[in-house]
């Protein structure tokens, strides 16, 4: 589905069935030099559960036009606007890594909109080094290498992504390459500056009272589980739930525990 | 964090798609002779059917042990999936049906490997699916020979039977900027020799029967795609590909370049072409192949190490009147096959002895090591004469414009103490040229 944020075509996955906004809607938002592919094996499950699936391709990225955003408060504010022109009142907010300040964020802005927060691979600060912040502007291939190695907990994920047969570390190789692609602005240096300069995530955490979901991978070395607990402490009722056998891409490596994590969350 | 660093070609010929078996705890990936999978409830059924869910749930569409063989394969080559099929034929059937159809064109290279030949020539054609036949050396053929309902370009990587070796940064170039894939089969170089898709292929396929196998065991296919070609920007560029980009009645109307953004062939050729054409391979053959790859790079090594020797040799037999091995300054692809291929250029290979058809059997039917008979990749050597086999019906002339002589034989090298080998060449030569 295609919607107009902010004078730019924006991309949707509506999960394999027309978007009705009637129908609770969840909103699923992905992280860094990522789509909404990364969610497949959560959102069309939702779409075929009672949800209306918006699983969007922030701007610059994937089939959305326009140029990367430079902060998360932009990012969230046009996460809002995107709400708006989908004509939704209030949503269950799912994000991953950066994605998941984004959701963050914008439950601070507007709590009145966010239904539910479901914060999956968090972590604040989400400081991100040195060397992949130098990688991400002057060698980008570099940088994803980094961030692909550094994501995932096997080379062997059961039942895999988005099936059997598919080999989920050159999926996301190739996702990141994608996203190159598609758009050579340095986007993943802007997601990453983005993610490094966000400073309001514990006032932002401070502020939220809707239900709140963390989904942590145990052996995730991107956004290790102990760097969440800013947030945790600040959300006092959010659930946490740390998956095994799971790195950063926890939606790709650990699909049905992510998805049964997130629908019974969601449809609680 | 140390600085990052990809699991090297012999880990993951082990280890990548395998882990120990959660229900037993067998290390050894189990062969999961299961037609189907029983479901949690209802619900878990329909979601598997409606892929909500990733799982099995009928071995024609994926199995336990397919299924570590195909992630297998797509991590030694660099690609996204694999799909394990009943023989090489059905991976590049399924490679093609995937994404042509009645009214298609391929631009296929003309030297190839006599099943792929008739497979374009004559029986895709007859489901509408044309093919024009190319020099694979020559950039200029491929391009005019593009049609607007062309939908991929197809080469071997090593071509059939001069060894050709196929330029594939320049084929791929000019592939995609016609906004189209570049397939290869990669048989005779397995990941271990050559990566396609590092140098620009976008879907790779293998008779895994072969080197893959390595053991003459097991006759099975894998079609590799490589996630590199975007098929969405291909479909608004030239209307080719509604295949993967438009919705698929046959599936809830599904459009598979919106469920993947880099895999929507791997997920078009599963969900449509295991459960339609169902040519599955067997977890039985699965599990020989797997067992063959562990052991890849070494094979590979001796392979190469055995074929440089016996080349060496035959080229300075005075019976032997040329041999075609792209390693050997004479071919005319040697600074070719230095750049894409420096760990080197297989196994499989042909020379020419002197005298005709009679001087060949004579060879063939004096050699006790080599194997004579219609295979290649076999730990075991094998020789083929190809003027008494499987062109003995060809006159003279068709031959030669084949690249074939009367004394010519492919050898496909094995793993043997390749003095013996040498010594078994030595006899059948002595042989040949009684009365020559």
């Amino acid at each position: 589905m295609l919607l107009n944020i902010q004078g730019h075509d924006t991309y949707c996955y509506t999960g394999g069935k027309p978007f009705n906004p009637v129908l609770p809607t969840a909103v699923f938002i992905h992280g860094a030099q990522c789509d909404h592919s990364v969610w497949i094996l959560q959102t069309r499950y939702f779409a075929h559960h009672g949800f209306g699936v918006l699983a969007v391709d922030l701007p610059g990225h994937g089939r959305s036009k326009g140029t990367a955003l430079t902060s998360i408060e932009a990012m969230a504010d046009w996460l809002l606007a995107l709400l708006d022109a989908a004509n939704v009142r209030q949503a269950t907010l799912i994000g991953h890594s950066m994605g998941s300040l984004i959701a963050l964020e914008a439950t601070f802005q507007a709590p009145e909109r966010v239904a539910a927060l479901a914060l999956i691979g968090t972590a604040y600060p989400m400081k991100v080094s040195d060397a992949l912040l130098d990688a991400a502007k002057n060698d980008e291939q570099k940088a994803i290498d980094m961030v692909n190695i550094w994501s995932h907990s096997s080379i062997a994920q059961k039942p895999s992504s988005p099936g059997p047969g598919f080999y989920v570390m050159g999926g996301s190789l190739r996702l990141k390459q994608r996203i190159s692609a598609i758009n050579p602005a340095q986007v993943f240096y802007k997601d990453f500056f983005a993610c490094n300069a966000y400073a309001n995530g514990e006032r932002a955490a401070q502020s939220v009272k809707c239900p709140t979901l963390f989904l942590l991978g145990k052996q995730d070395i991107m956004t290790p589980p102990k760097t969440t607990a800013i947030l945790t402490e600040a959300i006092p009722h959010g659930k946490v739930l740390k998956i095994d056998y799971s790195g950063h891409e926890l939606m790709a490596e650990q699909p049905d525990a992510v998805l049964d994590a997130l629908f019974s969350f969601a449809a609680r | 964090m140390s600085d990052p660093k990809y699991l090297g070609f012999d880990t993951l010929s082990l280890h990548a798609g395998a882990a120990p078996d959660p229900a037993t705890g067998a290390r050894a990936t189990p062969i999961y002779l299961t037609t189907s999978y029983v479901f949690k409830d209802s619900d878990h059924a329909a979601s598997l059917f409606n892929m909500e869910r990733a799982g099995h749930v009928y071995s024609r569409i994926s199995n336990p042990t397919n299924a570590v063989l195909e992630e297998r394969i797509a991590a030694l080559e660099g690609g996204v999936a694999g799909i394990a099929v009943a023989s090489g034929q059905a991976a590049m059937h399924l490679g093609l049906a995937t994404i042509a159809g009645a009214g298609s064109h391929v631009v296929a290279s003309r030297a190839l490997y006599g099943g792929s030949q008739n497979l374009l020539a004559y029986t895709m054609k007859r489901f509408g699916i044309d093919t024009t036949f190319v020099d694979p050396r020559d950039l200029d053929a491929w391009r005019n020979a593009i049609q607007p309902n062309t939908k991929v370009l197809f080469a071997e990587t090593l071509g059939n039977p001069g060894l050709d070796v196929l330029d594939i940064p320049k084929v791929a170039a000019l592939a995609h900027e016609h906004y189209l894939p570049l397939m290869v089969d990669s048989t005779f170089t397995t990941p271990y020799l050559l990566r396609p898709f590092d140098h620009g292929a976008d879907l790779i396929f293998h008779s895994a029967t072969k080197f893959l196998c390595g053991h003459g065991t097991a006759v099975g296919g894998l079609l590799v795609d490589g996630g590199t070609f975007d098929w969405q920007q291909a479909y608004e560029k030239t209307g080719n590909f509604a295949e993967l980009c438009e919705p698929y009645d046959g599936f809830h109307g599904m459009v598979f370049s919106e469920e993947s953004t880099v895999a929507p062939f791997a997920l078009r050729a599963r969900r449509e072409g295991l459960r339609d054409f169902g040519a599955v391979m067997s977890p039985h053959n699965a599990f020989s192949i797997l067992q063959g790859i562990e052991t890849l790079a070494l094979r590979m090594d001796k392979h190469v190490a055995n074929t440089r020797k016996v080349v060496e040799f035959l080229t300075a037999h005075k019976a032997v009147v040329s041999v075609s091995y792209p390693e050997l300054p004479s071919h005319p692809d040697h600074a070719l096959a230095r750049t894409l291929l420096p760990k080197g250029c297989g196994a499989v290979f042909s020379f020419s002895i002197k005298g005709d058809r009679a001087a060949g059997r004579r060879f063939v039917e004096s050699l006790n090591i080599f194997s004579h008979l219609a295979n290649v990749g076999d730990a075991k050597s094998l020789v083929i004469h190809p003027a008494s086999t499987t062109h003995f019906r060809v006159p003279n002339e068709q031959l030669a414009a084949s690249g074939i002589t009367e004394g010519t034989m492919r050898l496909s090298i094995g793993l043997e103490d390749v003095d013996d080998l040498i010594d078994d060449l030595t006899r059948g030569l002595k042989a040949s040229q009684k009365g020559v």
